[in-house]
């Protein structure tokens, strides 16, 4: 059985509860535990770095200092999180200025950082260390005729990934592939979903996912799956708003990849969190 | 017709900004862009931009402050890192999009009320008295200081959430803040 320690991210706490839970869920059913990581605070996503680039280093890397302590790999399913980790690390290795003063902050507080800590996604835990081929022997609900757009975003495969590439990934769509869903050519699986923008920038941020959409239904898909609770987030909740404004009709689910997952391993979908979206994707696996 | 001047002389340049961006980490290769534009090209925002990020890379090293630093390009850029990915001289341009953002906010060049830095600043204040962030919470107190119609139109969206637990009242907390705020005052300290 393998372990690992867990960050959450602030979003698993709220908007992206069914995440967390699906992940938690999918995890468990594959053998895998995940021990959440005692007392970590949140990564500074995006807007601390507008604010301060050395407390933001300094602040996510005490998530990784805990992680150290406990010597295992640390699983961040957001792609912020996921990010903001691996910047920090990164930052930690190649400034030395910020690492001096980072570090001066850990002696006060009585921390230490070796920079020995792996930082993964679940997307590519599940890859690499159960692999595609026992992951279908899992399947007792086979996806047949589902048909997914697969939505990396930015942050998971950009700028330091090095399990996929940073503007064509795959890995998703080989593990629908292994679910026995069927994966639509998605011209915009790694175009930007704006992020933020959506709250404070409407009208760019509408129109972005206005785009992210339209191609989704194109490419003739049932659904937009994704691995980013901001993704999520803007693909799910400005659809009533981005109807309204572009004159379209958009009604598609967007889900966790978790969540998927979860629904082809006949996992109940409470403990999947499915019931938690706003444009139900019950019907498509009336039949599963 | 009358003719103006829109290029400024060298003479009016701000070199000490051109020469603390130049010197930043992520800033030294900027002398090394050779303005092919990939950046713009591969961003999805630029259309938006009132520079684009080849514009404001090229504007920055030469010293154009005000320009640069009330700019709305700095505010738009997403982090989405297809610039980084792209750039043929490896430039880390949106490394350096945050360092003018920073700086920005540090010297009071936006415009009142703009919602990306008064969200930036409510998080970063959120953050670093509780360790971790509320989304509930963060958007009731931007909006409130930024934009309070935009509160009005989410209230539909907000009763959805709430009734499916997905934002609510409680505000999350970690229990060291005390060693968390040794770390970032000792930084801070560090930086002044
Ligand atoms: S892609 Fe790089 S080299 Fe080309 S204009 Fe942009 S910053 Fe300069
Ligand atoms: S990181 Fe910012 S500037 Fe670069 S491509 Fe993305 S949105 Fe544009």
């Amino acid at each position: 059985m393998r372990e690992y320690s867990y960050y959450p991210g602030c979003s698993a706490k709220g908007l992206a509860k069914a995440y967390e839970a699906s992940v938690l869920s999918v995890f468990q059913y594959l053998g895998l535990t995940l021990h959440e990581l005692e007392d970590w605070n949140c990564c500074g996503a995006t807007f601390f770095n507008d604010i301060d680039g050395y407390l933001a280093v300094g602040l996510a890397s005490r998530n990784l200092c805990l992680a150290e302590k406990r010597g295992l790999d640390l699983v961040a399913p957001c792609s912020a999180c996921f990010l903001g980790l691996l910047k920090a690390k990164d930052k930690m290795e190649n400034n030395t200025e910020i690492r001096e003063r980072v570090l001066k902050g850990f002696e006060a507080a009585g921390l230490k950082y070796n920079g020995t800590a792996k930082i993964r996604h679940p997307l590519e835990v599940v890859i690499n260390d159960v692999g595609l081929d026992k992951i279908s022997e899992h399947v007792t609900h086979k996806l047949e005729g589902l048909r997914i757009a697969p939505y990396y975003g930015c942050q998971l495969v950009r700028p330091y990934s090095d399990f996929d590439d940073p503007m064509y990934p795959v890995s998703m769509d080989r593990l629908f592939h292994a679910l026995g869903a069927e994966v639509t050519d998605y011209g915009c699986k790694t175009r930007c979903c704006g992020g933020a923008l959506t709250g404070t920038v409407e009208d760019v941020g509408l129109r972005l996912n206005y785009i992210l959409l339209h191609e989704a239904q194109r490419s003739g898909a049932d659904c937009i799956v994704t691995v980013c609770p901001l993704c999520l987030f803007n693909l799910e909740s400005y659809q009533k708003k981005i109807n309204k404004l572009y004159g379209a009709s958009f009604n598609i689910p967007i889900l966790y990849f978790t969540q998927v997952m979860g629904l082809a391993f006949g996992i109940a979908h409470k403990k999947l969190g499915i019931e938690k979206a706003i444009i139900s994707p019950e019907h498509l696996f009336a039949t599963v | 017709m009358e003719f103006k001047r829109e290029i400024k002389y060298e003479s009016e340049l701000d070199k000490d900004f051109a020469h603390w961006i130049t010197s930043l980490p992520a800033g030294e290769k900027m002398k090394e862009c050779i303005q092919c534009g990939t950046c713009s090209g591969s961003c999805p925002v630029s259309v938006y931009m009132d520079y684009t990020p080849r514009e404001i890379i090229g504007m920055a090293r030469m010293g154009f402050k005000d320009e640069v630093l009330k700019s709305y390009t700095i505010w738009l850029c997403a982090s989405c890192y297809n610039c980084t990915v792209y750039c043929p001289m490896k430039i880390k341009i949106t490394d350096l999009m945050y360092e003018l953002k920073q700086r920005a906010i540090r010297e009071g060049y936006y415009p009142k009320r703009f919602t990306v830095p008064v969200m930036a600043k409510e998080f970063f204040k959120m953050v670093r008295s509780a360790g971790r962030s509320t989304e509930s919470y963060l958007l009731l107190k931007t909006f409130l200081k930024s934009n309070p119609m935009k509160l009005l139109s989410m209230t539909s969206l907000g009763l959805k959430l709430f009734k499916s637990g997905r934002i609510g009242l409680k505000k999350e907390k970690i229990r060291s803040q005390k060693e968390l705020n040794t770390i970032l005052d000792s930084i801070l300290q560090e930086e002044s």
